[in-house]
């Protein structure tokens, strides 16, 4: 039923943005057809993507579009085939990296040129993301923040307050342990979620360029710098500041830790917010903050970023051009990122931020706050088979912190075979 | 020959070629879309593995020959390999426990008491469980905190354990849980193999004074040894496929520690972050071999029976 009202509002929301003709009047009628294959498969994201698909039918009767929507996890495989074998003429993916075996296979297509002549205006924030070598390859839809998502009413309880500097954030954190709780709730199972505490962690220790350095190869893993982001990491291990046996839980399975009030805060995307809802913490329970500083750089933050792309192959591809326009143009950017559908920050600068506690927090922090830049994640960062190793190896950092010596070594051996 | 034959019969000496092989032909007309389907779709992929294997490929791109590059990566000092390797190792020892524990329930419940063939079924239901669920199931039943066996281990006084967290118990964990239905499997084939031991030589043995053990020893089981034969194949061969167990209740972690060499091939090459094909199939090559090592051994001792039993 609450899928369904969410369906139908964002259908509603689209609708009304396609009845004003505000669209129309700019675009010549297209006709043909469009293949769409998207990963959001996720009821709220599928909601806003079937609405995606009819309003912009709607703007076009003549044109015949195709839409199917795949499993999120299954479609990480299958993108390889679908864009080979009869390639459809739109595709989700993501941004940076995670680009790159497609890119180079030259599977992607070029879309420089949108960038170049003012088709994607309010875009220019987000367009790094898309860039490899010199070209983008595809526009974003949504993006998010991460940040530390922490139980207000506890802290309000032992008398804490956000921490501005990592001195205030261990201080908060043997308070917080010594009231018999844990500071941070984290799940590491499937890894990523290691990922984002090292991001963080290297971010401001060495700021956002060492990191990015680091990610491209250029640094040495056993460098004194990476060491002493790991030193600073272990003072948290070392406290007990996480839950125990997090390498038995995934991201979802740890967070009822803080949902009971055994964990206090969550080093996470925003995408947690809505399952800490689910699960009866209302706005006065939840709270958000930015990670904070460690040495004096200035601050980068994780915002990972969702894309559509083209693929080379593609039949359709003025169509398929024509859609991506459509998407990132900022009337949809507002109606797709509200709370009531994807619930994330919009990509387009002219659009506006829903009236969401979190959404508004993470806006301001991203276009005020993250002066050193913005990353898009561990594992999209880093070249793929870097970041498998490197996230195992952070794992198991987090439950032997005394392995430090060989994880490095073993990253070092990884870095040297990797980037060539 | 033909010399022999009766001025009638010359016209029918022309009829056509498949008539005259008619019996030698159709067994293999019959056989034909199967070993077409065999060739296809497991004869040429082996020979297209050796051929990746001996690749760097991403799966997209264009493949670099690089000789016997990932072989000598995999085998001089790939820690996940060795991982792997010894993991598979584990694998195979312990799940042929599946096969003295089939044995045991199928001679406890190889007896004519009212209402055993429900306990029949409960004890094969394992069995027909798919294997993610038994995974899922044993991923709560280790649950660090709720789970079941902690709860048990907590009225007995020791501690907690988070078997799965541990890199040292992990493994063991998971084949435990595998156990559960290989055992119900054997247990199976060891009942079938009971209903045919024959009553004679039971009732022989018993009036020369045989009982307990000497008679389950030299009576029953040498009459059970083709059942036995049988749970040997399915138990190793299952063990050295084991993947979905794995990849649901540990996903090969903790750090790796999980992995068995299925696993790391799956990893490597079809993965969320495996873009490397040449070495994936690299480690799929050294498993086949594996393989057909322990399915040549057993080949060649069924060929040795059957030449026996003639």
């Amino acid at each position: 039923m609450r899928s369904f009202f969410k369906a139908s509002t964002a259908a509603l929301g689209l609708a009304a943005i396609a009845a004003s003709g505000a669209f129309a009047d700019g675009h010549a009628k297209l006709s043909g057809d469009l293949r769409i294959i998207s990963d959001m498969s996720n009821p709220a994201p599928r909601a806003v993507m079937e609405g995606l698909a009819a309003d912009f039918g709607a703007l076009h009767p003549d044109l015949n579009i195709e839409l199917d929507i795949v499993d999120r996890e299954a479609w990480k495989t299958q993108i390889r085939n679908a864009l080979t074998a009869n390639a459809p003429d739109v595709i989700n993916w993501y941004a940076a990296n995670r680009m790159g075996p497609y890119v180079n296979a030259g599977l992607f297509e070029d879309i420089s040129d949108m960038y170049a002549n003012g088709d994607l205006p309010g875009l220019e924030a987000v367009k790094g993301a898309m860039t490899l070598d010199g070209k983008q390859w595809g526009v974003p839809y949504t993006y998010y923040q991460w940040g530390i998502y922490y139980r207000e009413d506890i802290f309000n309880e032992l008398g804490l307050e956000e921490p501005e500097t990592f001195e205030q954030e261990l201080a908060n954190c043997q308070k917080i342990v010594d009231s018999g709780r844990k500071c941070y709730a984290i799940g590491t199972k499937f890894l990523w979620t290691a990922g984002g505490w090292f991001d963080y962690l290297n971010m401001r220790t060495n700021g956002f360029d060492f990191h990015m350095q680091l990610a491209r190869g250029e640094v040495e893993w056993t460098d004194d710098r990476v060491r002493e982001t790991f030193a600073n990491w272990r003072k948290i291990i070392d406290m007990g500041g996480y839950i125990d046996d997090h390498q038995s839980y995934s991201w979802q399975e740890a967070l009822k830790f803080m949902t009971d009030g055994e964990a206090t805060a969550y080093l996470i995307g925003n995408f947690a917010v809505a399952p800490m809802r689910d699960a009866g913490l209302g706005d006065d329970q939840i709270d958000f903050y930015q990670f904070p500083m460690i040495n004096d750089h200035p601050m980068g933050e994780d915002a990972p970023t969702d894309t559509f792309h083209i693929p080379a192959n593609a039949t359709n591809k003025d169509n398929a051009r024509a859609f991506l326009q459509y998407v990132t143009s900022a009337e949809v950017q507002t109606a797709i990122n509200s709370g009531d559908a994807l619930g994330q920050l919009p990509v387009n600068a002219n659009s506006s931020v829903d009236a969401d506690e979190f959404l508004e927090q993470g806006f301001e922090m991203l276009s005020n706050n993250a002066t050193g830049g913005v990353a898009q994640f561990f594992d999209r960062d880093f070249p793929a088979e870097m970041a498998s190793v490197g996230m195992e190896g952070l794992q198991e950092f987090m439950v032997f912190p005394d392995n430090l010596d060989d994880i490095l070594a073993r990253l070092e051996d990884a870095r040297q075979r990797i980037y060539k | 020959m033909t010399d022999m034959v009766s001025p009638p019969i010359p016209p029918q000496r022309s009829r056509g070629w498949y008539k005259r092989n008619e019996i030698a032909v159709t067994p293999w007309l019959f056989l034909l879309p199967g070993i077409l389907f065999f060739a296809v779709y497991v004869i040429i992929p082996i020979f297209q593995s050796f051929w990746i294997s001996f690749h760097e490929w991403d799966g997209l791109g264009e493949k670099v020959w690089v000789g016997t590059g990932n072989y000598e990566r995999l085998l001089g000092g790939d820690r996940k390999f060795e991982v792997s390797f010894w993991n598979n190792i584990k694998w195979l020892f312990l799940y042929l426990l599946a096969i003295p524990a089939g044995l045991f329930i199928a001679l406890l419940l190889n007896q004519t008491v009212r209402g055993i063939r429900l306990y029949k079924s409960m004890f094969f239901f394992p069995f027909v469980l798919s294997q993610v669920v038994v995974g899922l199931v044993f991923s709560w039943f280790y649950l660090p905190r709720e789970g079941l066996l902690n709860a048990i281990l907590g009225v007995v006084g020791a501690g907690p354990v988070n078997i799965l967290g541990d890199p040292t118990l992990a493994t063991y964990g998971i084949i435990a849980a595998g156990l559960w239905p290989q055992t119900a499997y054997c247990m199976i084939l060891y009942l079938t193999g009971l209903n045919a031991v024959d009553p004679e030589q039971i009732e022989a043995a018993r009036l020369d004074g045989a009982k307990g053990w000497k008679m389950l020893w030299y009576v029953v089981l040498p009459q059970l040894r083709p059942a036995t034969f049988i749970a040997f194949v399915v138990t190793i061969i299952g063990a050295l496929r084991s993947f979905d167990l794995i990849s649901v209740m540990t996903n090969g972690g903790p750090f790796g520690s999980t992995r068995v060499l299925s696993f790391y091939m799956f990893e490597e090459s079809l993965s969320e972050f495996g873009f490397r094909m040449g070495y994936g199939a690299a480690i799929a090559v050294v498993l086949f071999f594996i393989m057909l090592f322990f399915i040549a051994y057993f080949l060649y001792s069924m060929y040795r029976d059957e030449k026996g039993a003639r």
